[in-house]
């Protein structure tokens, strides 16, 4: 299946063979939100390798630690689930691994059950079902200090005494407990659970009546890990699924037994804090003042404050290609360098400030557990379209960059829900769209004439078209695609807690790392062949516009002109298209080669404002008819409105599907929006009697 | 002798979750399908005899915020129509 992957590279996730060099494969297992993720990043640090399961779109994340005596443990973090009877991707992926179904994968030979203390009945659900695999295991009562604020208190010692097993309390985010987890960790006698939850009798005749018509090797090692295979068979055969009810109704019962002895309660009348916030940021009136509020700072941080540091990177990028331009002889290698890589470079990093910004707030809206808040708020509104309340922020954030956007979108449980929302989020305008709209604007309308009214009307014009089009596309996928996997539609609101500073950045830097990774290498891949082809065949002597003319992409742009003359564009902004093909903003930098602006040293505004008066003046071959008519100019920001011209978001929706089907599928749908609805502004304009 | 103090109990239309009002306390009775999706409601602790209680309804009217066994949960009306309660005493 994957032995080709983890050959590669060293920074693919450890397989079967690798294993063999860790003392200890620990498996991480608990339900969201009980801390895991923190104890992992404690236990690991920075040697953490981040991936994806071969075939699905689940994300893999193993690391390294050291026990008492510097053996060497290889951990692995699954997915956090409810339930090893798996409902989704995610939690099939904990259910296989556990069960050492997975090729791609070694089966751990100890488990980390985490729980979360101030919630132990449902917590214990799911050790409860880990514990009878009889695996060696460690429970973890995390959060302690949450559980104590709730008037909760555990005593861990009668949790061991029941179960069998070492019970450690911990505070993964001030690293209490964990000098006594690395201990229990490095026991060589790390016992496993004799625990089981007496089974129903139904229960029992329909395991074993599996079991025995099965020849599922796993089976053979533990029959209770047979229930979750059954459940698996129960529910594609839609059986009767009875004994489920139960077996459920016999572990709570179970559960209420042990935690009769272990758990006290103390009687609490006082909201806790999470209830006191909810009052605030759930209120009718506040809580849409609160949410109107995060999105008017996010937006603000982003489109005004980002554009300092973007200036700098610009400035250095400027600067650099100007140190290449002055000490290098002159030639092509000079071009390349400083109008091919550093140029193409330069293009993916100065997005980098806006992408920063979006993953932190994406981050910290996760860790403190308002993410659940919006997507609760949001539900009713994203269900008429047919999605749910989470997709909320991943579109959200699109409006900035679809690349974060789509990246975050796998909290979207229901791979349908989330294939669809990866699906529509680049018609959420985003910000490399601005140079375009701006510079058609400016072409349609020069600043003396109109109001900024209009302007400001224009823009949020585009914006309104990309969000309906967003919902009617999301609403048209939602009737035609086949719901392959039902999801509960079930939604847990985490406590709140203080951010984990330490957490959000670690995971700011591996989604930027992979942004970097990914996107950047074909960005400046497509920029060094966008520059061979404007540059080539040489015309010698000739200034730049003639050199474009005679090139490359000056020939696509004469052959695709037959092709997008109905929507009034001509072989140069054809041009602008071919550039575009890498990011949308790349069109402005093609206009200002096609009409001879020069972009270095001069400062922006005169370069802008000769840019624009140079394309109001151009003129058809007639001489007389603009080329960037008020009809053109719209039909153009229609068509960068809905076209698909980002391979570095192509890329991602790649990564994220994992398949190419669905990012030339969406190339596909956008691209063909975007020409008829160019094609209906223009040519119905034209019947219109505009010009 | 028409009264309307007698109703006999089973007269009463069942209750649902969807009935609650926020600060509302129940307890399951039982669930309307044996949908699967209804599993995993069981396996987060909303089992017949669970007492839960409604903390809100979301600004736009959906979906419902429960407190189940300690925790949070987020259903919409749909589903929590399906989960029948037992009969509340009548507050005068």
């Amino acid at each position: 299946m994957s032995s080709s992957t983890s050959a590669a590279s060293s920074s693919q996730p450890a397989n079967s063979q690798d294993s063999k060099k860790y003392k200890r494969v620990f498996a991480l297992v608990g339900n969201p939100n009980c801390g895991k993720t923190t104890l992992f990043n404690a236990l690991t640090g920075m040697r953490q390798k981040v991936g994806n399961y071969p075939g699905v779109t689940v994300e893999r994340k193993e690391g390294t630690c050291y026990g008492q005596h510097g053996e060497e443990f290889l951990m692995i973090d699954l997915p956090g689930a409810y339930s090893l009877n798996a409902r989704s991707p995610d939690e099939e992926i904990l259910r296989d691994v556990l069960l050492g179904r997975r090729d791609d994968t070694p089966t751990p030979d100890a488990v980390i059950v985490i729980l979360d203390a101030s919630n132990p009945d449902r917590n214990l659900y799911l050790a409860t079902q880990v514990l009878e695999l009889e695996l060696p295991t460690i429970l973890v009562l995390n959060m302690t200090d949450v559980a104590a604020s709730q008037n909760l208190e555990l005593d861990s010692s009668s949790l061991s005494d029941a179960f069998g097993v070492p019970v450690i309390p911990m505070q993964a985010n001030t690293r209490k407990g964990l000098p006594e987890l690395r201990v229990a960790m490095s026991r060589p006698d790390l016992p496993a659970s004799p625990h089981q939850v007496p089974l129903p009798d139904d229960v029992k005749q329909r395991l074993q009546d599996f079991v025995k018509n099965s020849d599922d090797k796993t089976l053979a090692n533990n029959e209770r890990a047979a229930l979750y295979l059954l459940d698996e068979s129960t529910r594609k055969s839609h059986s009767n699924n009875e004994w489920e009810n139960h077996l459920i109704a016999a572990r709570y019962d179970a559960i209420q037994k042990i935690c009769d002895r272990a758990v006290t309660k103390s009687a609490s009348n006082t909201p806790s804090a999470t209830d006191r916030l909810d009052a605030f940021l759930l209120h009718q009136v506040w809580g849409w003042v609160v949410l109107v509020g995060i999105m008017a700072l996010l937006f603000s941080l982003i489109f005004s404050y980002a554009e300092i540091p973007m200036g700098w990177i610009d400035s250095t990028f400027t600067w650099l290609a100007g140190k290449v331009t002055d000490t290098m002889p002159p030639g092509d290698l000079r071009d390349l360098l400083s109008d091919g890589v550093i140029a193409g470079v330069g293009g993916v990093a100065i997005f980098l400030p806006q992408i920063l910004i979006l993953f932190f707030f994406i981050g910290l809206m996760e860790d403190t557990g308002y993410m659940s808040r919006v997507a609760f708020m949001m539900d009713r509104l994203m269900a008429k379209v047919g999605l749910n309340g989470k997709s909320f922020v991943p579109l959200l954030s699109s409006y900035a960059c679809a690349i974060p956007g789509i990246m975050a979108t796998r909290t979207v449980e229901n791979p349908k829900d989330r294939l669809i929302t990866i699906l529509v989020a680049p018609w959420a305008s985003c910000s490399a769209r601005l140079p375009v709209y701006l510079l058609m604007i400016a072409v349609l309308i020069p600043e003396s004439k109109v109001p900024i009214l209009t302007k400001v009307g224009f823009m949020l014009s585009l914006y309104i078209l990309g969000t309906i089009g967003i919902f009617i596309a999301a609403w048209i996928f939602n009737k035609t695609f086949r719901r392959t996997v039902k999801t509960v539609p079930i939604m847990e609101l985490p406590l709140y807690k203080a951010p984990s500073w330490h957490t959000i950045l670690l995971h700011m830097w591996e989604r930027t790392k992979l942004f970097i990774r990914r996107a950047g290498t074909i960005i400046l891949g497509v920029s060094i062949l966008l520059w061979a082809a404007e540059n080539y065949p040489k015309t010698p002597g000739a200034d730049k516009a003639t050199q474009v003319e005679n090139s490359i992409a000056g020939k696509i742009g004469h052959a695709i002109e037959p092709v997008i003359k109905p929507l009034g564009y001509d072989w140069r902004i054809g041009i602008g298209l071919v550039a575009s093909f890498a990011a949308r903003e790349f069109f402005v930098s093609a206009m200002a080669i096609t009409y001879n602006v020069e972009q270095d040293g001069v400062t922006e505004n005169v370069a802008a404002e000769t840019l624009r008066q140079r394309m109001r003046d151009a003129r058809r071959p007639d001489g007389v008819s603009p080329v960037f008519s008020p009809l053109v100019c719209l039909s153009l920001m229609v068509f960068y409105l809905f076209a698909m011209q980002c391979i570095s978001t192509t890329v991602v929706v790649r990564r994220e599907t994992n398949s190419w089907k669905w990012p030339l599928f969406q190339l596909a749908f956008m691209t063909g929006t975007a020409y008829f609805a160019a094609l209906i502004v223009y040519q119905g304009g034209l019947l219109l009697g505009f010009t | 002798m028409k009264s309307d103090l007698s109703l006999p109990e089973n007269a009463a239309p069942t209750e649902t979750l969807a009935d609650l009002e926020p600060g509302d306390v129940a307890v399951i009775h039982d669930f309307t399908t044996s949908d699967d999706c209804m599993l995993r409601f069981r396996e987060l602790g909303m089992l017949p005899g669970t007492t839960v209680s409604l903390v809100r309804r979301a600004p736009l009217g959906d979906p419902l915020e429960l407190s189940v066994r300690g925790s949070l949960l987020s259903v919409r009306t749909h589903e929590a129509s399906q989960i029948e309660i037992e009969p509340r005493p009548c507050l005068a």
